[in-house]
């Protein structure tokens, strides 16, 4: 025989949502057949008459008295239920489901830490082009570790990125180091001055291990995908990489890792390396190097030869700290090229020899190697040229150039009318022998030819070597003096004079890169230097890998878009790129 | 076109829009379209014979009221006969809970969104238990809407014209930091709402008597605010409704056999689907077999930022999202991943003051494959037995895909 038992508590409050959970709970105990939890109005007591459950106790509570009824098989189960009441209000129920929100999508997580500067997408690959794309939409570089991405997408996504000054390393990237922090699969590899760009995760792994063992690490180590050196990518990661390291003041030396790569890639990416501004280790593998050593590359064939030479030529680099300000905004936009007018043979030769680190090409009528590079007319200059004007053509019937200025002054104006000459480096050779005064003659030249510069809205910067001692018989203190009054920088030591012209025009001429890297934006710096923090898409132990190393990173709760419905998803895509 | 644009548009009118209560008048003489022979109901379009048990009783309730019929089969005749029109709230700047039931010569809440000019209604909240918008049509409910008619609906309308108008959005804004979420829990709205009209009923009631009545009827109910702020949020979802290319949702509403939706750059098609039941928390001898589906214009709640979507405001009623403070964080937190902007007035204490997440994305939905949440009260599935219990409930996804394709097709994409 069923029995009700009725509590009145007056004076308690409990919100309704609370009552009626605990009105389950009741309901739920053993031997408990119905149960009704409610404030004791008149709407209440009306549903809990529908229920018979209005036993006369419960009829006499008011508004403010909470009314608990129990209907239970017999006495004993319905006294109990009551007397779990407060132990059943008190109750947390959690069930598990107390839990930091896990956001759904790339544009939440990004809401919830906007500082993340990286986006590490490891989805299965016929979704991660499309997270990937939200991340660049978003300002992120991404980690692109899945596979099985198509080469169209991957030369769509990079492209994207290039243009926004994002990287896209990957798909397929299983690695790399930023900030100190490894991504993916890494080891824990010690800060240092060495930069690595690969097209290799294994590669990557190995030399920056063996460099670690030998005592020095890395700025970053920067993956690029299996794939980026291939002609369909054309290395967009690994140009951007090269070009982010020779920015970077930190980094002294470059290494370069791939595997093989197509042959015509290999050659751009090569020659954008000559222009590094510092040395450059690079590990084709299968690829034969005309020599050793080309200007600033060093080609080596292993990765063991790679960490090795990277870290001694590391150890070798003086710290150059930040670079001179060399004051670019002076320039006009066309202006890029340098002019070299030497009356010293050995001295251009040196000046050829030192811009190998500084750029590529660099014409001459009397280059490093004969029949390379050679002016067509050595009374035309083209592009970079360095001219030595104590050669024959120049001196057929007329004073040596260390004693005539006359011919060099005349090659002067001429240089300095060309739009796109940036910088002009003459030496001055004093001493016996040499013209009495130069700089009588020739600091008024070079005022004037940076004057007519300037007034077609141009800087022509003249860098003078002044080769000479104070008791040289021109006196050099005043031959200095002069050619500063006249508007020159002026050194004595042509290793210095050179390389400041080197980085000068090498800076110049960065905007102007290939053509199809036209529309390309500089990664900035920065975004690697700052404390990393990364939104993680898929595997969790990436997210987890980075906490662990004191970065900070958000998980995605991420679920295929649209459920997977390929339609929806075209659509989406469709109303997101328009 | 620029969606990205129009939605920006779309959510910075519904946000910028503030409604004001100004006026109570007789349906007939303030709802635009509003006649005689019409009832107005809840929800998408509907007929008598897909109508559920609930929406059919206060259809029934609503005729006897009007004197029009005496049961449910007099009522029947009349709905199927044609002689009778049945419309959408919806289709008239209006909005209902539950049934949703306006006929003639019910009293309305005149709402005038100051912003922009446009004006939505709400009928008056009859309290808990047996009342029409549940299908309930015993003689006892025709007593009590008699007389919320000819003794409160007067004074009400003089006391809120003395008031000089109520700001709802305001209100709802400071309720907010009170405890309610705006759509289940509207307990300190109810009570502000109370206290600013108390001493206008005072000065306008010829009895005091008759003040005392109103007031106590209007202070035991918590939910008397809902309907205002029902029609506060038709005011601004109407504004963001029709602006070409936006993906935004206007309006959500069910009639208790289909759960219907309109999106702002749609046009005044509804998209529908069947009403999926309520996952609920049983009132005392209720089950889930009790239950009618989901019934009810009140989602204009969370179609305009509250409600569902601001449940991290309202720790009281964390047993409907599992039952810990932080599962009523983590249900506001998913909200945000589908809806396009923030609210600037409508914020969370315990979010650090973050605005709810305002402006339901079709394409956000679709993507993430997060449907809205729903705080709902839920209706006996019989007419007449009245409230069986209260949960949470999410629209079918079929509906923003089946909008998602059609907004693809309408502009191109």
């Amino acid at each position: 025989m069923a029995v009700t038992n009725v509590e009145v508590r007056s004076g308690a409050y409990y919100d309704s949502v609370v009552l009626m959970q605990l009105q389950r709970s009741l309901a739920d105990l053993a031997g408990v057949l119905d149960a009704g939890v409610m404030m004791g109005t008149g709407a209440n007591k009306d549903v809990l008459a529908q229920s018979d459950l209005l036993a006369p106790d419960a009829e006499a509570a008011g508004p403010d008295d909470l009314v608990i009824v129990v209907r239970a098989e017999d006495g004993a189960s319905a006294q109990s239920a009551l007397d779990r009441v407060d132990e059943l209000l008190a109750a947390r129920r959690k069930g598990g489901v107390d839990q930091e929100y896990l956001p759904k999508s790339v544009e939440s997580a990004d809401q919830m830490m906007p500082d993340a500067q990286w986006v590490l997408v490891s989805i299965a690959g016929r979704y991660a082009a499309g997270v990937t794309r939200e991340a660049l939409r978003l300002g992120k570089h991404v980690f692109l570790f899945s596979d099985n991405v198509s080469v169209e997408d991957e030369v769509s996504l990079k492209q994207a990125a290039a243009e926004k000054g994002l990287l896209v390393m990957g798909p397929d990237c299983g690695t790399a180091i930023v900030n100190g922090v490894g991504l993916g699969f890494a080891n824990r590899v010690r800060r240092g001055p060495i930069g690595m760009v690969a097209a290799s995760g294994t590669g990557l792994q190995q030399v920056s291990c063996r460099v670690h063992q030998m005592g020095s690490g890395f700025t970053h180590a920067l993956g690029t995908g299996g794939r980026d050196l291939s002609d369909a990518v054309g290395a967009v990661t690994a140009r951007q990489g090269l070009d982010l390291f020779s920015r970077d003041p930190e980094t002294k030396v470059i290494v370069l890792v791939s595997k093989p790569p197509a042959p015509k890639v290999a050659e751009e990416l090569l020659q954008a390396a000559r222009s590094a501004g510092k040395p450059v280790v690079v590990d084709f593998i299968g690829y034969s190097p005309p020599a050793q050593k080309v200007g600033n590359l060093h080609f080596v064939r292993t990765f063991d030869q790679a960490a090795a030479l990277a870290v001694q030529l590391a150890a070798e680099t003086p710290d150059g700290g930040p670079g001179p300000d060399l004051r670019l905004e002076r320039f006009a936009n066309v202006q890029r090229y340098l002019r070299g007018l030497f009356s010293g043979g050995t001295l251009a030769y040196e000046a050829l020899l030192i811009l190998q680190e500084y750029l590529p090409v660099v014409y001459s009528n009397a280059p490093i190697k004969k029949g390379q590079n050679v002016l067509e007319n050595s009374m035309i200059s083209q592009e970079h040229t360095i001219i030595d004007l104590g050669e024959d053509e120049f001196t057929v019937g007329r004073l040596h150039p260390m004693m005539d200025n006359d011919l060099r002054i005349r090659r002067l104006y001429q240089e300095a009318e060309d739009p796109e000459v940036a910088v002009v480096l003459l030496d001055v050779v004093l001493g016996y022998g040499s013209h009495p005064d130069p700089a009588s003659e020739l600091a008024p030249a070079i005022a004037k030819a940076r004057a007519e510069a300037k007034k077609a809205g141009r800087h022509l910067e003249v860098v003078a070597v002044v080769v000479g001692t104070d008791e040289d018989p021109q006196g050099m203190e005043e031959q200095i003096a002069q050619l500063k009054a006249g508007g020159a920088k002026v050194e004595t030591s042509n290793d210095t004079a050179v390389r400041y012209v080197g980085q000068l025009v090498q800076a110049l001429g960065k905007p102007a890169k290939a053509a199809a890297a036209e529309r390309q934006v500089n990664v900035e710096l920065a975004t690697l230097q700052q404390p990393l923090a990364g939104i993680n898409v898929g595997l969790e132990s990436f997210a987890e890998s980075l906490v662990a190393q004191g970065a900070e990173s958000i998980q995605v709760d991420w679920r295929p878009p649209a459920g997977g419905n390929e339609h929806l998803m075209a659509i989406l895509e469709r109303m997101k790129s328009k | 076109m620029d969606i990205d644009k129009a939605n920006a548009q779309a959510t910075e009118r519904m946000i910028e829009a503030r409604p004001i209560l100004v006026g109570l008048a007789k349906a007939s003489e303030v709802i635009p379209g509003m006649r005689d022979n019409l009832l107005l109901h809840a929800g998408p379009p509907i007929t008598w014979d897909r109508a559920s048990g609930p929406m059919r009783g206060a259809i029934t309730g609503a005729l006897i009221f009007e004197g029009k019929a005496t049961d449910e089969a007099g009522a029947q005749a009349l709905i199927e006969s044609g002689e009778i029109g049945l419309e959408p709230c919806h289709h008239h700047q209006a909005v209902g809970p539950m049934s949703g039931l306006i006929s003639p010569s019910m009293s309305v809440h005149i709402l005038e969104n100051k912003t922009h000019g446009n004006k939505a209604f709400s009928n008056l909240n009859e309290g808990y238990g047996k009342v029409l918008r549940y299908g309930a049509y015993s003689e006892d409910v025709q007593e009590r809407l008699r007389w919320m008619e000819d003794v409160m609906a007067p004074v009400l309308a003089d006391a809120i014209e003395a008031s000089g108008g109520m700001d709802i959005r305001a209100l709802i804004a400071e309720a907010m930091h009170m405890g309610d979420e705006g759509h289940n829990r509207n307990k300190a709205g109810s009570v502000l709402f109370t206290k600013n009209l108390a001493p206008h009923v005072a000065e306008v009631a010829k009895e005091s008597e008759t003040a005392s009545e109103i007031l106590r009827f209007r202070g035991d109910n918590a939910l008397s605010v809902l309907n205002p702020v029902m029609a506060a949020c038709k005011a601004m979802t109407d504004v963001a409704h029709g602006i070409e290319g936006s993906t935004i949702v206007s309006a959500m509403a069910r009639n208790g056999t289909d759960f219907g939706m309109r999106v702002s750059g749609l046009g005044d098609r509804w998209f529908a689907a069947p009403a999926p039941p309520v996952k609920g928390l049983w009132f005392p001898g209720f089950t889930a077999e009790d239950a009618n589906p989901d019934l009810g214009d009140s989602t204009i709640t969370e179609t305009a930022g509250i409600g569902g979507f601001a449940m991290a405001a309202a720790p009281a009623i964390v047993s409907f999202v599992g039952g810990s403070p932080k599962d009523a964080m983590n249900a506001t937190l998913e909200m945000y991943e589908i809806c396009y902007a923030e609210h600037k007035y409508f914020t969370i204490p315990p979010l650090d003051f973050r605005g709810t997440p305002t402006g339901i994305d079709i394409s956000k939905v679709v993507e993430t494959g997060i449907t809205p949440r729903i705080n709902t009260g839920v209706a006996h599935k019989e007419a007449g037995v009245g409230q069986v219990g209260a949960g949470l409930v999410r629209p079918p996804m079929s509906l923003f895909e089946e909008a998602l394709v059609a907004f693809a097709d309408q502009y191109g994409y």
